[in-house]
């Protein structure tokens, strides 16, 4: 794989959301602006890009038994870093995101990359990945808070989109609307990878997660 | 007190469901909801954990991270580490249970050790323990909203194992075949749960 394989893969071909259905959780809470959704992706991005660095430089340091806490340790340094980062610049996404924010470092996403990716490759491929695959994910919270806030509250961006005399369609911008965006959203990609014949399958679980190694329900998750 | 600790407590279930309106733990959820035996093995063993890292990651933020003298200042303010610590203490307690059962506790172990190290990556388990503290609850007030976080967790993983079985037999449009049938699925789960807004201040009052 040259260098622009490596940093377009997590845009499109192995999107983490819609494709490794990585990282669902804040896909569907922060989602209801696409503000809200841009903020998260770049959070996400810087921590995913910083922590690939690092753990791409200690990959031969750190010892295989204890990879895991050493992955948490370095990812949550960079989480902290965020945290007080969007706290004094961007007081309102810091409201916005709440606790989705410390909990970046739990985002299935950055420790599958670390484990999959970092963890057997030099620093500047493991840079290029960190930041297709934080940009990968950062669109499809745009296109996702796009999609829920244009429907659900007739804004984009915070701007009026759609005129106040039309009804908004509220229900997409309450959880059981980020589940059926999430739905629709997923079957349009498959229905497009079933006319293109460029299918994957999905599954909740094993192939991302980072604990894989040590679970005891192997395949439970299929 | 029992009124305002019973209100927080079904709140967690029913109004604030960590899985259904908060988006926390949506991995297991949709993971591990196939079956009702393993739906009901790992709640439980969320439950536990739930409750033991609250029990154990609150103290830490009140006395070692943030404590206060008797007027209520700030002794110290080691508040920008909380991250880092309670994830480590988390992922160190999990581990320490799951050695503890396997070694004292072998019939429990089965049944639920082997969903513990799932749970050390679990968004709802780190979401509990800071959210609590951001509440500003006391630590009575947290063991209790944790319990219920859990329960919540239990009660949405069970109802959704049975939705899941029926859906098993539907045959929907291929592309919605797997993952986005369940995902609407959870939407029609997630709007029933819709139905309880306004229904913990109506019996309990407003807090």
């Amino acid at each position: 794989m040259n260098k622009l394989q490596i940093f377009t893969n997590g845009l499109v071909k192995e999107n983490p959301v819609l494709r490794l259905v990585l990282g669902t959780c804040p896909t569907l809470a922060v989602t209801t602006m696409a503000f809200n959704g841009l903020g998260m992706g770049i959070a996400a991005t810087f921590v995913l890009f910083c922590s690939n660095i690092a753990i791409s430089l200690l990959r031969n340091v750190i010892p295989d038994k204890v990879r895991l806490p050493a992955y948490i340790t370095v990812i949550a340094t960079f989480v902290s870093i965020v945290q007080m980062l969007v706290k004094a610049y961007v007081p309102a996404l810091d409201k916005a995101l709440g606790v989705f924010l410390p909990l970046i470092v739990v985002n299935c996403i950055i420790l599958g990359r670390a484990e999959m990716f970092a963890s057997k490759n030099k620093p500047l491929d493991s840079a290029l990945d960190g930041l297709g695959m934080g940009l990968g994910f950062a669109l499809t919270l745009v296109l996702m808070g796009s999609i829920r806030e244009i429907l659900g509250s007739g804004t984009w961006f915070g701007m009026t989109v759609i005129p106040e005399s039309i009804d908004r369609f509220t229900f997409m911008t309450t959880p059981a609307g980020g589940f059926f965006t999430f739905g629709i959203l997923m079957a349009l990609v498959i229905y497009i990878e079933n006319k293109t014949g460029n299918t994957k399958k999905r599954s909740i679980g094993c192939e991302g997660c980072p604990s894989r190694n040590v679970c005891g329900v192997k395949g439970g998750c299929e | 007190m029992a009124a305002k600790l019973a209100a927080i407590f079904f709140t967690m279930i029913l109004v604030d469901n960590y899985v259904l309106v908060k988006f926390l733990g949506i991995c297991p959820f949709l993971g591990v909801s196939k079956k009702l035996n393993s739906a009901f093995g790992m709640s439980c063993a969320v439950i536990f954990v739930m409750t033991l890292a609250t029990a154990v990651t609150w103290p830490i933020q009140n006395f070692l991270l943030t404590p206060t003298d008797a007027d209520g200042n700030l002794k110290w303010d080691l508040g920008y580490l909380q991250t880092i610590v309670f994830i480590l203490v988390i992922a160190v307690l999990v581990q320490l249970v799951e050695i503890i059962m396997k070694k004292y506790m072998p019939p429990l172990h089965k049944a639920l050790g082997v969903y513990l190290p799932l749970i050390t990556t679990n968004c709802a388990v780190l979401g509990v323990t800071v959210l609590n503290i951001d509440n500003g609850y006391t630590f009575v007030e947290s063991i209790v909203c944790a319990l219920g976080a859990g329960f919540g967790f239990m009660l949405a993983m069970v109802i959704f194992s049975g939705v899941r079985k029926r859906l098993e037999d539907a045959q929907p449009p291929k592309c919605f075949e797997g993952l986005p049938i369940t995902l609407v699925a959870a939407s029609a789960t997630a709007l029933s749960f819709g139905g309880f807004g306004g229904l913990i201040e109506n019996i309990f009052g407003t807090m």
